[in-house]
């Protein structure tokens, strides 16, 4: 019996569980007796009685098999080989006999291994089905306990609440396990990087110069300087944000205040539009349309030699600001539109202008929300990558000068981890460390933005 | 009434639609300087409407439109030539809700008086807060934290400020819409007090709920009732012998 075939048969017997429990609440009801629940809360209560119990151990007893399995086959494996083998060399032919129903089709495969994995295959397909039928029990006892338990007395309507908000407790922890396995999986390669480059190397380093893994087993380490990819990283996210900050938030004081409905009808889903583009589509646009006009707009000044590289900070600042400008303008909108209505009258009614109004009382008091927009939009800028893989250049430089190119930490991110790899070499390595970086950079400025919601939210309302 | 009283504002059939459906249906009354007028009548027949026409604050609402007339000093205030923020000024408005700036309580007063330009320095303003501050009865409460935020006051604390804030830019009509409806009994107390000391200098026009309150407080009474004006009168008058029924029973609790 396949799991797919078990879990139908349990969904099933919990829809049928369903309807019997609701038939047998209303019959007790019909005979004068007084529920404590509507008659489909019983349903429900046993419904989950049967689908819940039985799901769970089936889903935890078949990861507890792949574990048993995996651990066999190794020691299986390092037994018929001398007890010294590795396991990342020789459990993936393995693994690929188990998969097909203990035929062996892998050309690296050995004759030991063969015999090792049906052997195998026929233990753990035992095993699978001891489970099917534990679960398929446990459904069994299920319905008995949901239908036999439903009487006048039984609160099934708080039990059903009580799994409902479990169940949303677990939704809602979900996220927070995600986050944290990507930090734990980023954090051991980090680790392992700095195994190899020390932590000043990496922060306070000026040079980024990683060189190939080729050269690194020559005993020549390459540098791996966090410095210019920060500044590079900052910069262009600065130049950005000093492009969508005004339009933006010009744009969302004129749709929040003064625009006619009809007129903010057209607008906000324009921009919105402006929001839903991919930002490859905008990198393309950086690379073959902003970046030589720029380019040929500096030539035709000077005459001569442009002063402007088509891939600048310029450049890439200035096409992630046209990306980032429905962002600010429609989370600014929204906290805008969030102000008080009696704030607006209070200043009106004083004999304030609108623009007064919205000066002096409005943006004040939606300063705190601005500025965590802001500060989630200067995140967003910071992780950013397609745009500045193609606008910014990859030349990890140390300047001032806009016009030049410089690159990112999400850039090199990129570049360490396209091509051949070498998963323990410094130069792939160092790629969690920039990702681990870049990280903490921005989990920083969300937290911040967070705060300051927090700290003023309350100073209106 | 009384003859030698002035009559500060005026409206003449005045009458509001809002997006087309009309909520006023051509109210006539004249508001006396220097006393308190009370509006009354069962919620949703015109009260704040009314009020708002008197400083405009009706045309903030969105498909909101007025028409009649409606005079400050003998001129008509929907007359193009009248500049908006002026009349705001003449005529300031205390709302429902206490709705004090999320600035401090200093700013708070100060506010009306910087966008109008009322002082010249410093001390000027520091004077014209203290004395609004005193005015609307706050100034001792409030003397030694002047730079707190407003919004940290008690409601009471709170809708005074708002009156203060209304006083500073010397207006000579003040609107209140209920403005003792979020305030316990004793914070009310205070208001009507106040309200009554500012009668001396000030042209008051107050929408309540309460008929205790519009006994005590105010000289003239007039009744709303969907969208018309039942009657107005000497407020003795109007809560011992009114002349209409609907009158009589709405003071006596029969309906409203
Ligand atoms: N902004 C608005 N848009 C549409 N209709 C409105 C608006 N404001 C008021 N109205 C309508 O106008 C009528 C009068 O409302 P108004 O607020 O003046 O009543 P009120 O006498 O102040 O009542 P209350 O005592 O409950 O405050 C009501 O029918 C109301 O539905
Ligand atoms: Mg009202």
């Amino acid at each position: 019996m396949s799991v797919s075939g078990v879990i139908l048969i349990v969904l099933v017997f919990g829809g049928a569980g369903f309807f019997l429990s609701r038939a047998r609440a209303r019959a007790i009801e019909a005979h004068g007796a007084k529920m404590h629940s509507r008659p489909h809360y019983y349903g429900c209560w046993t419904c989950l009685l049967i689908v819940l119990p039985s799901l769970l151990f089936l889903f935890f007893w078949n990861i507890g098999v792949n574990i048993y399995a995996e651990r066999q086959t190794l020691a299986h494996i390092s037994y018929a080989a001398g007890g010294d083998i590795e396991r990342s060399d020789s459990y993936a032919p393995l693994q690929r006999i188990l998969g097909q129903k203990g035929i062996a089709s892998t050309r690296q495969s050995e004759n030991y291994m063969v015999q090792g994995g049906i052997e195998l295959a026929a233990g753990i397909k035992n095993l699978r089905q001891a489970g099917a039928f534990a679960a398929l029990l446990l459904s069994v006892i299920g319905f008995l306990a949901g239908f036999w338990g439903t009487k006048a007395k039984k609160r099934a309507r708080n039990r059903v609440e009580r799994v409902t908000l479990w169940g949303l407790i677990v939704a809602s922890t979900f996220a927070i396990l995600t986050t944290m396995g990507i930090v734990l999986s980023m954090l051991f390669q980090t680790i392992s990087f700095f195994r190899s480059v020390p932590l000043s190397n990496f922060f306070l380093g000026t040079v980024w110069d990683p060189r190939f893994s080729v050269m690194a087993l020559e005993g020549m380490l390459g540098r791996f300087g966090l410095i210019p990819l920060l500044a590079g990283t900052l910069y262009i996210a600065f130049v950005a944000m000093l492009f969508a900050v005004p339009i933006g938030l010009f744009a969302a004081v004129y749709m929040a205040e003064y625009a006619t409905p009809r007129m903010r009808g057209i607008i906000k889903p324009l921009l919105e539009i402006l929001a839903g583009i991919p930002t490859i589509v905008y990198g393309f646009f950086a690379l073959v349309a902003v970046g030589p006009f720029l380019r040929d707009l500096s030539a035709s000044i000077t005459g001569g030699q442009g002063f402007i590289m088509a891939q600048s900070v310029l450049t890439a600042g200035l096409v992630m600001g046209i990306m980032l400008t429905p962002f600010v303008s429609s989370l600014s909108d929204d906290i805008i539109t969030a102000v008080p209505r009696s704030l607006r009258d209070g200043s009106l009614g004083l004999g304030a202008t609108q623009s007064e109004t919205i000066k002096r009382v409005v943006l004040p008091a939606a300063l705190p929300g601005i500025v965590a927009a802001l500060l989630l939009t200067a995140s967003r800028a910071i992780g950013e990558t397609m745009i500045v893989v193609l606008a910014a250049g990859v030349a990890a430089s140390l300047t001032l000068n806009p016009f030049e190119a410089m690159t990112t930490i999400t850039v090199k991110i990129v570049n360490q981890l396209t091509g051949d790899l070498e998963f323990n070499s410094p130069q792939t390595l160092v790629a969690f460390a920039l990702g681990m970086t870049l990280f903490v950079l921005t989990l920083f400025m969300n937290i911040f933005a967070l705060y300051i919601v927090r700290k003023y939210q309350e100073h209106y309302e | 009434m009384d003859s030698k009283l002035k009559i500060k504002m005026r409206g003449l059939d005045v009458k509001v639609f809002y997006g087309g459906k009309g909520a006023l249906h051509g109210i006539t009354l004249d508001i006396l300087e220097n006393k308190v007028i009370a509006l009354i009548g069962p919620s949703g027949c015109g009260k704040s409407t009314f009020l708002r026409c008197l400083n405009r604050m009706n045309d903030t609402i969105e498909g909101a439109l007025v028409t009649g007339r409606i005079l400050l000093d003998e001129e008509d205030i929907y007359d193009p030539s009248v500049d908006v923020v002026e009349l705001r000024a003449r005529v300031g408005m205390v709302f429902q809700k206490p709705n004090p700036f999320p600035k401090s309580i200093y700013e708070n007063v100060a506010y009306g008086p910087r966008i109008h330009g009322l002082a010249k320095s410093r001390t000027e303003l520091d004077e014209i807060v203290e004395q609004s501050l005193i005015k609307a009865g706050l100034f001792n409460e409030v003397k030694d934290r002047l730079h707190d935020v407003g919004t940290s006051l008690s409601g009471g604390q709170q809708q005074r400020l708002c009156i203060a804030r209304a006083i500073a830019v010397s207006p000579e009509v003040i609107l209140m819409d209920e403005p003792c409806s979020a305030l316990d009994p004793i914070a009310t107390a205070k208001i009507e007090e106040l309200i009554d000391d500012l009668r001396r200098n000030y042209t008051i026009a107050i929408v309540t709920h309460s008929m205790q309150q519009a006994a005590r407080v105010s000289q003239f009474t007039a009744m709303f009732h969907l969208g018309n004006l039942v009657e107005v009168g000497a407020t003795d008058t109007i809560f011992t012998s009114p002349q209409e029924q609907r009158t009589q029973d709405y003071i006596t609790g029969r309906f409203g």
